[in-house]
């Protein structure tokens, strides 16, 4: 659980820095734009997600929802 | 198998998912295996607060991979995904639930997903949770054979507007899976000779990724270029310890063309009870090379053509998306049988999709 636990406490640390961010509806303008996306085209990165996940041992905490690669 | 909503977690606010569809072609060549195939990406909004998707996903295989080749003959295999999903947006919460299906010849698997995200401090933090539950039913050609596999995934995410131009998210993901986790067809190694392959029931695993998005601005465009960065830790009840970096780096080149560069570096090291050659008969017992410890190297580019930018028919905008990454398979304790040697590979992924928004 020492994942879980660390987790938390970024998650914690974030939504301190969020409190205090204070960045303006206005000021947001380059945060819309797709390059500022963490997963810009989902049907890209859920492929490429598949391709790693079957030739890897590690799993999980991806831009995409995951669980196994349904194949063997 | 994988589902086809993404975790929220990226610029924007809690809001509808956009309207859009992909319609991809995908290739895999690599260490003696291809994998292709279509995949299509559905989605549009039934109404202010829902959303419905539709996905299709095809891989068809045809493979004389190193474990074919040592201990099998090659074959070729289809499969095919289904799901299917629908998003609620209430106030500063999107609540969505999808439910796939996946076949192949020897392998069935079904699951759903239920995923919550809400915004806090005017948009500025966004907090995401989830929960995935599957089942597979693991089979062998020519044979009755038959077993289960119980999946279970928790999630747990924080994305943050740090700036007007950077984004820094860390995501928590626990998996336990439970049943029959071994390759009916792949056999181990006893002192050179074959045995088959015996892993635990279980399996547990926890992975915690952080993520940040740095923007840049130019004279002509508010976000000219972004520079991406994302690191992956990965530990399981098998002994497995993960790295994964990626760096990636997007431009526009003009109004209409975006490229990007992108770098990933996966470190593994071997599950307890992997073992390239056994020199005593162990209760649990493999040889997957996906167990063993190996390291790879990715690089890759993606371009974009954004060929429609104005309303065109029923179409808003589209664009022309091709992308090719070359990975690099490197094995520690993973032999080539047939010359002694670490084994590693090489593989080519290429990707070409259209995007349309409506």
């Amino acid at each position: 659980m020492t994942s879980a636990r660390t987790t938390i406490v970024l998650a914690c640390a974030t939504l301190l820095l969020g409190a205090c961010s204070g960045v303006k509806s206005y000021e947001r303008e380059m945060l819309s734009d797709p390059i500022m996306s963490f997963s810009r085209d989902p049907v890209s990165d859920q492929y490429l997600d598949h391709v790693y996940d079957v030739r890897e041992g590690a799993r999980g905490a991806t831009t995409t929802q995951g669980g196994g690669c349904g194949c063997n | 198998m994988f589902s086809f909503l993404l975790l929220p977690g990226g610029a924007s606010a809690v809001v509808l998912p956009e309207d859009r569809t992909d319609t991809m072609i995908h290739y895999y060549d690599g260490g003696g295996v291809t994998v292709s195939g279509p995949a299509l990406l559905v989605r549009k909004s039934a109404s202010d607060t829902v959303s419905v998707s539709g996905r299709y996903y095809v891989d068809t295989i045809s493979s004389a991979s190193i474990d074919v080749v040592t201990t099998a003959s090659p074959y070729k295999d289809k499969r095919e995904e289904f799901g299917v999903g629908i998003d609620y947006l209430h106030g500063n919460s999107l609540m969505g639930v999808t439910v796939t299906t996946s076949k192949e010849n020897d392998y069935l698997a079904d699951s759903f997903g239920l995923n919550l995200s809400h915004d806090l401090f005017d948009g500025l933090t966004t907090v995401n949770m989830g929960y995935s539950q599957g089942q597979d039913q693991v089979q062998r050609t020519h044979t009755t054979f038959e077993a289960d596999v119980n999946r279970y995934s928790y999630r747990l995410g924080v994305s943050q507007v740090l700036t007007r131009s950077l984004l820094f998210g860390v995501n928590y993901e626990g998996i336990a899976e439970e049943g029959y986790l071994k390759n009916p067809y792949r056999a181990a190694r006893l002192l050179g000779g074959t045995i088959p392959e015996n892993y635990p029931g279980t399996h547990d695993s926890q992975a915690i990724s952080v993520r940040a998005i740095k923007g840049f601005s130019s004279d002509s465009r508010p976000a000219s270029s972004s520079l991406r960065a994302e690191f992956r830790y990965f530990r399981d009840n098998w002994n497995i310890n993960s790295d994964t970096l990626l760096l990636a780096y997007q431009r526009y080149f003009s109004d209409r063309v975006l490229g990007e560069v992108h770098y990933r570096y996966y470190t593994q090291n071997a599950a307890s009870f992997y073992s390239d050659n056994f020199t005593t008969l162990m209760a649990y017992r493999a040889r997957d090379k996906e167990l063993s410890t190996f390291h790879s190297h990715s690089v890759g580019a993606k371009v974009t053509w954004n060929f429609v930018k104005q309303k065109f028919l029923f179409f808003d905008r589209m664009s022309l998306n091709f992308a090719h990454d070359y990975v690099f398979f490197d094995y520690q304790d993973f032999t080539d049988v047939r010359t002694g040697q670490p084994y590693s590979f090489g593989a080519n992924v290429l990707q070409l999709y259209v995007s349309a928004w409506y």
